[in-house]
C-alpha cells in the first residue's frame, strides 16, 4: 500500500515544511534531525529586522538599522543549512585582488580587472576600483552588482550630505555609513569586501568595510583571492615615505605577482592615487606585458649558427 | 478670523497660520534670553524668576548642554523644551555614531528647527511655545557660532540675540552696543544686555559661558554678583566722566 510518507530524497530546499500530521511515525532517515519540527513553520528570529520602538515618532538612532527590509522567507526544514547553502552559491569566492595603502603623499589603491565564474573567466576588463566621488574611492571584491549598487547609493548619500552641511563628508563618515547598510542587510547573501580611500580634511583615510558588517581602519589592506600574494610584495616592499611613482610602482608590482599566482586575478593591472586634490588614474598595465617587463626572455647563447653559403 | 486658530495645519486667508503666532505669543511671555558670540567665547544668558524657599534652585537649570561643544538656551513653554532637548541630545550622539563626527552647531540647530517645523504641519500636535538660542564650537574649524530657531521653525545665525520677554529692548541695546570681544569682555556685554530689563543681582540672573577648551560652564551667584558690581562700577564712572568736562567750561 501507498506509503504516505515516503519522499524520494531530495535536497534540502525542496523539503515541504508540512508533513501529513498523523500516521507519518516512520523514520524518514534523508531528513536531518531538525525534521522533528517541520511540521509547523519554522519560528525564525527576526528581531534585528522589526524596526525597534524607537523608530515611530521619528527618532532616528541609526535610522539605516531600523529600516532594513522585512521579507518572507522560504518555508523550509532547515532554514539555516538553506540559507548557509543560498549564500555559499551567491557568494563568489571574491576572486580578485585589490589592495590600497596609505604613505605620505595619500593613498593607492589598485586592482586586477578579472571576473571568473568557476573556471571561466568571463571578462578581462572590468572596473574595480569605483569612482564614487572625486575624491573618494572604492574598490570592489565579492559580488560586482552588489559592489557597484551599493558604491553608487554611497555616491549618492555622499553628496546629500555635502549639500545639508556645505562641507565634504569625511573618509571615515563615508566608510561607517556603508557599514551601516551593509550590515543592516547581514544574512540576507549580499558579498562585498571593499575598500574606501580617500582625502578629507583629517589628511588621508582608508578603510575595509565588507558584507559582514565589519569595518577597520588602516594604513594597508588587500582584499580578494590573490591578497596573501600582494600581501606579501606589499608588505616587503612597503615604506611610508615612498614618492608617488615608487608607491604606484609597488602596488603595481603587487597586482602583478598575485595575478601571477592566483588564477582568479589577471587582466589590467589598475593603479590610483588619492591626493589633496582627489583621486587619479595612474596606470593601467596588462599583466602579460608586465611579466615581460619584469622578468624580460634572456635569448639563449647560440653555440653554432647555420647560414646560408 | 476666530475659525482659522482651531487645527493648525489650515492656513487662514490673509495668509497667517495662527497657532504659530500663538506659539511665538507664548514665546513672547516667557523669560527673557540672551545670547553673545565672542571671538573665543560664546556667553549665554537667562533671566531667572525668584524661585521659591523651598524650591531647589538647582533643579531648574535654564541653560543646558546639548553635547560637549553645544549648548542651548530657550524662552517659552518649559516642559515642550524638555521634550526637544532630548530629542536633540539623542541626535548629537546618533550623528556621532552614524559618521563618527560630532555635529557642528548648524546641523543640530537645523535638526532643531526642523522638528519644530514638523509640528506646524502634522495633525492632532500643536507647535512647540519655544524659542532657542544654541551655541557652540565647530568640531573642525573651531569658529564659535550662536543660532537661533522659533516655533515656525526658521532658524538663522546671529552675532548677538535676544529671546523671551522685552526681547526688543535687549536687541536694541545689543545692537547700539555690540563690538567684537573676546574673553570677559563678552560676558560683561551679556550681562549689560540683560540688565537693562532684568533687575540686577546675581539671584536674578544665570549665565554660562562656553570656551573652546572648557566647553560650557555656569557661572556662580557670586561670580555674577562681582561682575555686576563691576558693571555699575563702570556705569557710574562713565557718568561722572560725563558729567565732569561740563563744569570745565
Amino acid at each position: 500500500m501507498p506509503n504516505p510518507c515516503k519522499q524520494t530524497p531530495n535536497t534540502k530546499e525542496d523539503a515541504p515544511s508540512h508533513f501529513p500530521s498523523s500516521g507519518c511515525s516512520q523514520e524518514i532517515p534523508f531528513h536531518n534531525s531538525s525534521s522533528f519540527f517541520s511540521h509547523r513553520k519554522m519560528k525564525l528570529d527576526t528581531s534585528s529586522l522589526e524596526s525597534s520602538a524607537l523608530t515611530s515618532r521619528g527618532i532616528g538612532i541609526g535610522a539605516e538599522i531600523a529600516d532594513a527590509p522585512a521579507f518572507q522567507v522560504p518555508e523550509v526544514a532547515d532554514f539555516d543549512g538553506f540559507q548557509k547553502a543560498a549564500v555559499q552559491m551567491v557568494k563568489p569566492a571574491k576572486g580578485t585582488t585589490t589592495l590600497a595603502f596609505i604613505f605620505k603623499e595619500g593613498v593607492m589603491v589598485a586592482a586586477d580587472s578579472r571576473a571568473s565564474m568557476g573556471g571561466y573567466i568571463s571578462s578581462q576588463s572590468v572596473k574595480k576600483i569605483i569612482e564614487i566621488n572625486p575624491y573618494l574611492l572604492g574598490t570592489m571584491a565579492g559580488g560586482a552588482a552588489d559592489c557597484q549598487f551599493w558604491h553608487r547609493n554611497l555616491g549618492i548619500k555622499c553628496r546629500l550630505h555635502e549639500l545639508a552641511n556645505k562641507r565634504r563628508i569625511s573618509v571615515t563618515g563615508a566608510s561607517k555609513l556603508l557599514a551601516n547598510i551593509l550590515y543592516s542587510y547581514r544574512g540576507m547573501g549580499l558579498s562585498v569586501g571593499t575598500m574606501i580611500a580617500g582625502w578629507d580634511e583629517t589628511g588621508p583615510g582608508l578603510y575595509y568595510v565588507d558584507s559582514e558588517g565589519g569595518r577597520l581602519k588602516g594604513t594597508r589592506f588587500s582584499v580578494g583571492s590573490g591578497s596573501p600574494y600582494a600581501y606579501g610584495v606589499l608588505d616587503s616592499g612597503y615604506s611610508y615615505d615612498m614618492s608617488v611613482e615608487e608607491a604606484a610602482e609597488l602596488a603595481r608590482r603587487a597586482i602583478y605577482h598575485a595575478t601571477f599566482r592566483d588564477g582568479a586575478s589577471g587582466g589590467v593591472a589598475s593603479v590610483y592615487h588619492v591626493g589633496p586634490e582627489g583621486w587619479k588614474k595612474l596606470s593601467g598595465d596588462d599583466v602579460g606585458e608586465l611579466h615581460y617587463k619584469y622578468y624580460p626572455v634572456v635569448p639563449n647563447t647560440v653555440e653554432q649558427e647555420m647560414v646560408e653559403v | 478670523m476666530a475659525r482659522y486658530d482651531r487645527a493648525i495645519t489650515v492656513f487662514s486667508p490673509d495668509g497667517h497660520l495662527f497657532q504659530v503666532e500663538y506659539a511665538l505669543e507664548a514665546v513672547r511671555k516667557g523669560n527673557a534670553a540672551v545670547g553673545v558670540r565672542g571671538t573665543d567665547t560664546i556667553v549665554l544668558g537667562v533671566e531667572k524668576k525668584s524661585t521659591a524657599k523651598l524650591q531647589d534652585s538647582r533643579s531648574v537649570r535654564k541653560i543646558v548642554n546639548l553635547d560637549k561643544h553645544i549648548a542651548l538656551a530657550c524662552a517659552g513653554l518649559k516642559a515642550d523644551a524638555r521634550v526637544l532637548i532630548n530629542r536633540a541630545r539623542i541626535e548629537c550622539q546618533s550623528h556621532r555614531l552614524t559618521v563618527e563626527d560630532p555635529v557642528t552647531v548648524e546641523y543640530i540647530t537645523r535638526y532643531i528647527a526642523g522638528l519644530q517645523q514638523k509640528y506646524t504641519q502634522s495633525g492632532g500636535v500643536r507647535p512647540f511655545g519655544l524659542s532657542t538660542l544654541i551655541i557652540g564650537f565647530d568640531p573642525y574649524t573651531g569658529a564659535p557660532s550662536l543660532y537661533q530657531t522659533d516655533p515656525s521653525g526658521t532658524f538663522s545665525a546671529w552675532k548677538a540675540n535676544s529671546t523671551g520677554r522685552n526681547s526688543n529692548s535687549i536687541r536694541e541695546f545689543l545692537e547700539k552696543n555690540y563690538k567684537e570681544t573676546s574673553g570677559q569682555e563678552t560676558v560683561k556685554l551679556a550681562i549689560r544686555a540683560l540688565l537693562e530689563v532684568v533687575e540686577s543681582g546675581g539671584k536674578n540672573i544665570e549665565i554660562a559661558v562656553m570656551t573652546k577648551e572648557d566647553g560650557l560652564r555656569q557661572l556662580e551667584e557670586e561670580e555674577i554678583d562681582a561682575i555686576v558690581a563691576e558693571i555699575e562700577a563702570e556705569k557710574a564712572a562713565a557718568e561722572a566722566a560725563k558729567k565732569a568736562p561740563a563744569k570745565d567750561t
